[in-house]
């Protein structure tokens, strides 16, 4: 229900409640929000907040690298995105309270990428937009930052978006050629411009591929998330389980018109390209490993348990309750609150992807929720090893008291709520597009569940990152 | 815009060549453009009844220049033939060929208008065969008119007069650029109900209307003629069409909704969408359609079925979902699309046929349940129109269809979404149950 929340004594989420957050439960309305702000630090101290909601999304299918958008620039498709968005809500020359989104892979001339869709969108001109990049957090901090200012009445309505290629990324000179171009720029005669030049070799010609290794490790995701799936000791069962499931729910929620009022076309693509309805387990299990390959029987981390490289973007529109009335717009689910978390990989002491799993148990307890009070776990699938690293951290006792600070294991979830309408490992995982695929989807669900044991369904989002990041979220039905 | 052939003898040489050798003659039709007037030129009422009388007052109150008398060698923008209180066939002589003398003096694109009564109504046998004989009359005459002039009727039911709203509906509308297309047709009004707009501009005007197959080609121009009608559009099509959707939706301000129409629940999704998002619903534009054409002999259970399922069923499934529904009151309007093939027939679409011969009498049979509700349901049926889908077929086949008609060229999208949005329109509360052919007047099917 607020800002950043009432912040409660870390890492003992066990130990509360601390001074506020039994009446900032999700249940509690705006104003015992507000009021359990009053006793904290926290900045807006005596604002009264208001629910930032949201109405509905638009994204295009995801396509694999490569594939149907290899021509797309970033700019293209979270316009597509957006135009989708625009037509689904009648949102045409609509002045918008500002317009987030963000991309991983993002060249040097989209310093204004999300601007520059907006003014190629049917929307008003006059309408704010701002970049935003976290990784693969993105799109979700994008949601959680403009519902914040939705919440505070600095906006009436946002939409938040993500959008990445893989296909058109950018790709730089070397460093060597890179300061002789700017030393040439510099020299003013044609003998000093000369001399400049001399300088240059033969390997300065070659183009810095990018790469999203991580800087700090060298390592690449695949091969960190390897350390972390052996270190928990996830099976290549498991793993294969956790992919199959995703495919069999994607395939079934686009079967049953899931993604008509979620997802628009582009490029004749109307499914995510990724998606193989007629998987099987036994099809997952013939896939050499492609991580790992160091740790030989325990290689466990497949092309077919780890998400492939993946063009698309995605928009999520946001507003408070009033503006979407005015607007004769659906008011889908809430969203209630979020949490960053960040751990140390460099050093070892956690897997790189690990984040949400502190992020998580943080953000309940805020909340005075456990695991079993969510109806709906959106825990992005990076790979099959992150999810059930996660899980398997959260089952782990030692985990629990050594790491959480609780008095044991943090709990377990009941696996028929996770990823119900598939996830990543089907879709595919346009990095910065994959927060607003989620929430736009998670909202749905949540507003067709509407009530659960007489309150609002509720709903987790997890989005693991590069950097050793998390961010995660609670949606709340209306 | 005109076809090439078009393009080429309406100027110098290519006019001159077309002329020597005899060649179809088309001409660039007068289509409407807003704000430009109702018609170019002056105006004949020919008929010296009370009916004619009153119409002609009427039609002097609209501004426009209205002639009693034709004056020799002047050029007219139409002329207005009313025919209202024949009783016998020797009663057409006097005004018909008072009218014969007037008509090489209609301008390019002028208009000519019967307004008569409707034979299965006549009191006896003489008064039908004269009303009858307006039906071949107007026919005729239209396949003598040229450069781009029509000839079309309107028929008075029992219920209507010369001065109801749905009789001067239908005038406004044949004398206007909407009808550019409409040659040779009639349209029986059968009561008075009905209201002429406030504003002529935008007679849809606080109308919330539904466009099925509005992703592309009529359907698109449907969507785009409703919204400067003034009408809120929104537009309804395959998930798979998303794209093309969301474009016109943005174009024309409307909001998309992705629904495979064929869906059980289909009209309710409809339903639920546009009363949340709008509050009400007006108008229904059954648009939506899809060929797979084979000879019957070689025709397969999918191609016979999806055709039926999507041009027909969904329809009527629809309809009843509407007919049930709370929010489709007030004076609800549907208008489906048929076609030509379903009237006359063509080798290779008995499916397409079947289903669209379906949608005409589907119209018919439902209007008397959709007039308990105040409203009207009708059809439009397109000849030869100028879409993705005809440019498709071989270049010879393609030329010699769009010349078979009396403008001798092919009709254009937007011509079938004026007649569309015309019978959408309280102006055409009149007529109900009724097939309106958008065909240049179609040698075949007639």
């Amino acid at each position: 229900m607020s800002v950043n929340g009432p912040s409660v004594p870390r890492p003992q989420p066990a130990a509360k409640p601390a001074a506020g957050t039994s009446a900032a439960g999700p249940a509690a309305g705006p104003a015992a929000g507000a009021a359990a702000v009053t006793t904290q630090h926290v900045g807006a101290a005596s604002a009264q907040l208001r629910r930032a909601v949201v109405v509905g999304g638009n994204r295009i299918p995801f396509a694999r690298t490569g594939g149907a958008y290899t021509k797309s620039s970033n700019q293209d498709m979270l316009t597509a995105a957006l135009d989708g968005l625009i037509a689904r809500f009648g949102l045409q020359d609509e002045r918008i309270g500002e317009v987030a989104a963000g991309a991983v892979l993002k060249h040097s001339r989209d310093f204004n990428l999300t601007r520059e869709a907006v003014l190629g969108s049917a929307l008003s001109a006059e309408t704010p937009a701002y970049d935003l990049q976290q990784a693969c957090a993105t799109g979700l901090e994008t949601v959680l930052g403009l519902a914040n200012k939705i919440k505070l009445g600095q906006i009436d309505s946002a939409i938040a978006g993500g959008v990445d290629s893989a296909s058109d990324a950018p790709i730089a000179v070397s460093e060597g050629l890179r300061e002789v171009l700017l030393d040439l720029n510099r020299a003013k005669t044609v003998s000093r411009k000369l001399q400049v030049l001399s300088r240059l070799r033969p390997k300065d010609l070659a183009p810095d591929a990018p790469n999203t290794g991580e800087p700090r490790t060298g390592l690449s995701m695949g091969e960190h998330q390897a350390l972390t799936t052996a270190q928990w000791k996830i099976t290549r069962e498991a793993q294969d389980e956790l992919a199959f499931n995703s495919h069999r729910n994607l395939a079934a929620a686009f079967d049953a018109g899931f993604f008509d009022d979620l997802l628009t076309p582009y490029r004749g693509l109307s499914r995510d390209s990724n998606l193989r309805a007629d998987t099987s387990l036994e099809k997952l299990a013939t896939l050499k490993p492609v991580f790992g390959k160091n740790l030989g029987a325990e290689a466990t981390m497949t092309a077919g348990n780890s998400t492939p490289l993946t063009d698309g973007a995605s928009t999520v529109l946001l507003a408070s309750e009033e503006w979407a009335d005015a607007h004769d717009l659906p008011k889908l689910a809430a969203v209630v609150d979020g949490e960053a978390a960040a751990v140390d990989f460099v050093h070892g002491k956690d897997g790189l992807l690990m984040a949400p799993a502190f992020a998580v148990p943080r953000l309940l307890a805020r909340h005075n929720l456990t695991l079993a009070d969510i109806d709906f776990f959106e825990i992005h699938e990076a790979f099959a090893g992150t999810v059930l690293s996660t899980l398997a951290a959260w089952e782990d006792e030692d985990f629990g008291r050594t790491r959480l600070g609780l008095d044991g294991a943090f709990g377990s979830i009941d696996r028929t709520k996770l990823n119900v309408n598939g996830s990543s490992l089907a879709a595919g995982h346009p990095f910065a597009a994959t927060g607003g695929r989620i929430v736009a989807s998670l909202a749905k669900m949540l507003h067709a569940q509407g009530q659960v044991n007489g309150r609002p369904a509720r709903g987790l989002v997890s989005i693991c990152a590069a950097g050793g990041q998390g961010v995660v979220a609670i949606l709340e039905a209306l | 815009m005109s076809d090439k052939y078009t393009q080429f003898v309406s100027h110098g040489l290519g006019k001159d060549i077309a002329k020597r050798l005899g060649l179809p003659q088309p001409v660039a039709l007068r289509r409407y453009q807003p704000g430009r007037p109702l018609i170019e030129g002056p105006l004949l009422v020919q008929g010296s009844t009370g009916g004619a009388d009153e119409l002609a007052a009427t039609l002097l109150s609209w501004n426009l220049d209205v002639r009693r008398h034709a004056i020799p060698k002047e050029k007219l923008g139409a002329i207005i033939l009313v025919l209202d209180e024949l009783a016998h066939p020797g009663d057409l002589e006097k005004p018909v060929l008072t009218t014969a003398a007037s008509l090489r003096d209609l301008a390019p694109n002028a208009r000519l208008i019967t307004v008569s009564r409707t034979a299965d109504s006549a009191p006896g046998p003489a008064t039908a065969a004269a009303r009858q004989g307006v039906d071949g009359l107007l026919r005729s005459l239209a396949k003598e008119l040229r450069a781009g002039a029509t000839g079309n009727g309107i028929l008075l039911g029992d219920g209507a007069r010369p001065t109801s709203p749905a009789t001067l509906g239908a005038l406004r509308f044949f004398l206007s650029g909407r009808s550019a297309f409409v040659d040779g047709q009639f349209l029986t009004v059968s009561s008075d109900a009905g209201q002429l707009p406030g504003d002529v501009g935008k007679p849809l005007a606080g109308k919330v209307a539904v466009v099925t197959g509005a992703a592309r080609g009529i359907g698109a121009a449907i969507a785009r003629t409703l919204y400067r009608d003034g009408a809120t559009v929104i537009l309804v099509d395959i998930p798979a069409a998303g794209d093309h959707l969301a474009e016109v939706a943005n174009e024309v301000h409307g909001t998309a909704l992705q629904l495979d129409i064929s869906r059980d629940d289909a009209g309710q999704r409809i339903i639920d969408h546009a009363a949340a998002r709008h509050g009400r619903l007006d108008i229904v534009i059954h648009n939506a359609g899809i060929t797979r054409d084979k000879l019957l002999a070689n025709m397969d259970a999918g191609r016979w079925n999806s055709v039926i399922a999507v041009n027909i069923a969904a329809q009527l499934r629809i309809n009843e979902a509407l007919l049930a529904s709370e929010h489709f009151r007030g004076s609800p309007r549907i208008v489906s699309v048929a076609s030509t093939s379903g009237i006359a027939g063509n080798r290779g679409q008995t499916n397409y046929a079947a289903s669209k011969a379906g949608v005409i009498g589907m119209v018919r049979a439902t209007a008397p349940l959709i007039g308990g509700r105040g409203g009207s349901i009708n059809a439009v049926a397109p000849g030869f129109i100028e879409t993705e889908m005809t440019a498709r077929i071989p270049f010879a086949t393609r030329e010699v269809a769009r010349r078979l008609n009396s403008l001798q060229q092919g009709g254009q999208p937007g011509d079938v979404a004026e007649a569309i949005a015309f019978l959408a329109s309280d102006a055409a509360g009149g007529i109900s149950g009724e097939v309106l052919r958008v065909c240049g007047q179609n040698l075949v099917g007639a």
